[in-house]
């Protein structure tokens, strides 16, 4: 039984196999194979080597039938080639060393890997040379590793993803259904990985350094998303204590689910409080509303875009959108801009490295360089919202002419659409993002041309912090409660009421229950969060009245640093959620 | 033994595609054929030794055969490099 740190970001218990992406990234144990099972292991290296062989096969078949230009055919006749000469070293070293047929192939891989970048390589011959013997490499590896678990093959079995890190593409391309956890090495509370894993009630744990060596496909691990603990091959009491407590953890939510739902989202004493939801693709509608959803208060429309080769046609953006509308059954529905460019890497445009990724070309300022994606979506926008409540909001605004450029695009392809004789909803609401402090400072002012404000926390505590939420070495900077962060949400609230925007809140903290009240306090009257976090929300809300959150919300502003915040808001919700805190 | 100079001439180098043709091409040979770069001599009808080389567009090699057919393989060689592996 092996123990591992990390942060938790996505509550909850999964036990089950491990199954580890990044194959070429995986060191394995020097595990000495016994004498008497040589042969056994030759042979199931041969059987793995086969496999490949008719893999690659059916993948030079495959690419034949389908693409023409490049000669993908060629280069796989290449790794057929370099399989085959594998072989005979790789056999010599089980015979030789007693290694495992894995840690034979992964060290011979890795002395050609290191040969080939000990020189320079300024054409980058050598590093495309090193993507072809990882990619044999990753082959030989999953035909081996099959041997061993359960969880290959698309993930027949259930099993915890482990990973160095997952880019958004490669996270939407998991089956959902099939995975009990997330384990990475890198990210943060508010990575990609995290959101997702919030958004669809899965645990996970990132910032487990060699998370990914530490761990051999087909084990049985232990993910405990609450405590940011894994376990990795448990003895039988912590699988029984584990067994108990996710039985319990499984039924504290359903409970809550089920009491809640029927129940108005109104605070003690009858305020009627919105509770929106947040989604990333369109099949989360549904559950959306399963969950109690009043509408969509943040619909990020970037993982259409990482979804397919190249940026999404106006037709499929129309469709989308419109499937939400349709699964919202008439509930209000915000459609973001894409906001792309720093962390969320963006594998069908070209975004040239910047120095500083998140103070440099994205969200808005990103979409002003890309005048057809920009173009593209609104008119997709526009044209769904003939067919539901749609709002449109702009992420990324730190200027109040930035509005005014964003609004005067935005009116240009109304008058395309009106003079194609288009349908859409001339009255569409338009509005922002807060999550610069520049914009939130001056929310007053950008109240003037806007018609609501939604406060992007994740972004805006980062930016009022100076801390990147990726660096794991400085994520206790990472603050949510500090004071600054609390005044900052507390004036765009009161910006918005005296101007008369609705203001909405659609990052993490709309959705963390220690938060809730506060919130209220300073006037927030609507909460966008990921789905499964709203029937908590909604707990605490109908435990408080609106004076109560308003002397709570004094109170915390009283404090000096996050962590007498943290302390007085969780001694504050542990009588309401006793089961959380 | 049979010995040439060449230049690899292929804007992409000695990269997978045109290593698989070498590597075919010198298993067909009773001889032992060498590809030698900056003094280090690799089989070339090993496709890993061959792209260990890093031989990109421009490097000068040495191809060496010893054997029976050995002036045969080196010529051979010389073709496909002249007719740069038929993919340019």
């Amino acid at each position: 039984m092996q123990i591992l740190k990390g942060t938790p970001v996505s509550p909850g218990i999964g036990i089950g196999e491990a199954f580890v992406l990044d194959i070429e990234e995986y060191r394995l144990p020097r595990r000495a194979v016994p004498m008497e099972q040589v042969e056994a292991e030759i042979a199931r290296f041969e059987t793995a080597v086969e496999s490949v062989v008719t893999e690659i096969k059916g993948d030079i078949a495959r690419v034949e039938a389908s693409i023409a230009g490049e000669n993908l055919p060629g280069i796989f006749q290449g790794h057929l080639a370099i399989v085959r000469d594998l072989v005979a070293p790789v056999i010599e070293a089980v015979k030789k060393y007693r290694f495992t047929p894995e840690h034979a192939v992964s060290k011979k891989v890795r002395t050609i890997v290191k040969q080939l970048t000990s020189n320079e390589d300024p054409t980058g011959f050598a590093s495309r040379l090193v993507a072809d013997f990882t990619d044999v490499e990753k082959r030989l590896m999953r035909a081996l590793f099959g041997e061993r678990t359960s969880a290959r093959d698309n993930g027949r079995a259930k099993s915890v993803i482990f990973a160095r890190d997952l880019t958004p593409s490669q996270t939407i391309a998991l089956d959902r259904t099939r995975i009990l956890g997330f384990v990475t090495e890198f990210g943060g509370k508010t990575s990609h990985t995290a959101i997702l894993a919030r958004a669809q009630g899965i645990p996970a744990v990132v910032g487990i350094e060699n998370a990914t060596r530490d761990v051999s496909g087909g084990d049985i691990v232990i993910v405990d998303g609450t405590k940011g603990m894994v376990i990795v091959e448990p003895d039988e009491e912590t699988l029984r204590k584990y067994r108990a407590l996710e039985r319990n953890y499984v039924n504290f939510e359903r409970r809550t689910s089920d009491e809640m739902r029927q129940q108005p989202s109104a605070t003690a004493d009858g305020i009627q409080i919105a509770l929106l939801a947040n989604i990333e693709l369109p099949d989360e509608a549904e559950h959306a509303r399963n969950c109690g959803a009043g509408g969509i208060g943040l619909f990020r429309t970037e993982f259409m875009f990482f979804d397919a080769r190249n940026p999404p046609d106006e037709k499929t953006q129309f469709e989308a959108y419109r499937k939400v509308l349709r699964d919202m059954e008439g509930r209000p529905v915000t459609i973001r801009a894409l906001d792309i460019g720093a962390d969320k890497e963006f594998a069908s445009g070209t975004i040239a490295p910047e120095r500083n990724p998140f103070l440099g070309c994205r969200g808005i300022r990103y979409l002003f360089e890309r005048m057809d994606l920009f173009r593209t979506q609104l008119r997709a926008v526009l044209r769904a919202s003939a067919f539901g409540r749609v709002r449109i909001m702009f992420p990324m605004i730190s200027t109040l002419d930035e509005v005014k450029q964003a609004k005067a695009i935005l009116e240009d392809v109304r008058e395309e659409l009106t003079s194609e004789g288009v349908e859409f909803d001339p009255e569409i609401p338009v509005g922002i993002m807060i999550e610069v402090p520049s914009a939130a400072i001056s929310a007053d002012i950008l109240c003037s041309e806007v018609d609501f404000l939604s406060i992007g926390t994740n972004d805006l505590v980062q930016y009022v912090m100076a801390v990147d939420r990726m660096n794991e070495k400085i994520s206790s900077l990472y603050q949510p409660g500090h004071p600054s962060v609390l005044r900052l949400i507390r004036q765009v609230i009161e910006a918005g009421a005296l101007s008369e925007r609705p203001v909405s809140m659609c990052g993490e903290m709309s959705g963390d229950p220690l938060f809730t009240v506060p919130l209220l306090g300073f006037g927030l009257r609507s909460f966008s969060a990921m789905p499964t976090a709203l029937p908590t929300v909604k707990k605490v809300l109908r435990s408080v009245t609106l004076e109560e959150a308003r002397e709570v919300g004094r109170e915390v502003l009283k404090l000096q640093d996050s962590h007498h915040v943290i302390e007085f808001l969780t001694e504050r919700t542990r009588k309401i959620l006793p089961e959380m805190f | 033994m049979a010995e040439i100079t060449l230049t690899v001439q292929n804007k992409h180098g000695l990269h997978v595609r045109p290593a698989t043709q070498l590597a075919d091409l010198a298993g067909k040979f009773k001889s032992r054929v060498e590809i030698v770069k900056d003094g280090h001599a690799v089989a070339a009808r090993s496709i890993i030794e061959l792209l260990t080389l890093a031989a990109a567009h421009g490097t000068v090699l040495t191809v060496r055969a010893e054997g029976p057919d050995a002036a045969e393989a080196v010529a051979a060689v010389e073709k496909l490099f002249t007719s740069r592996f038929g993919l340019e």
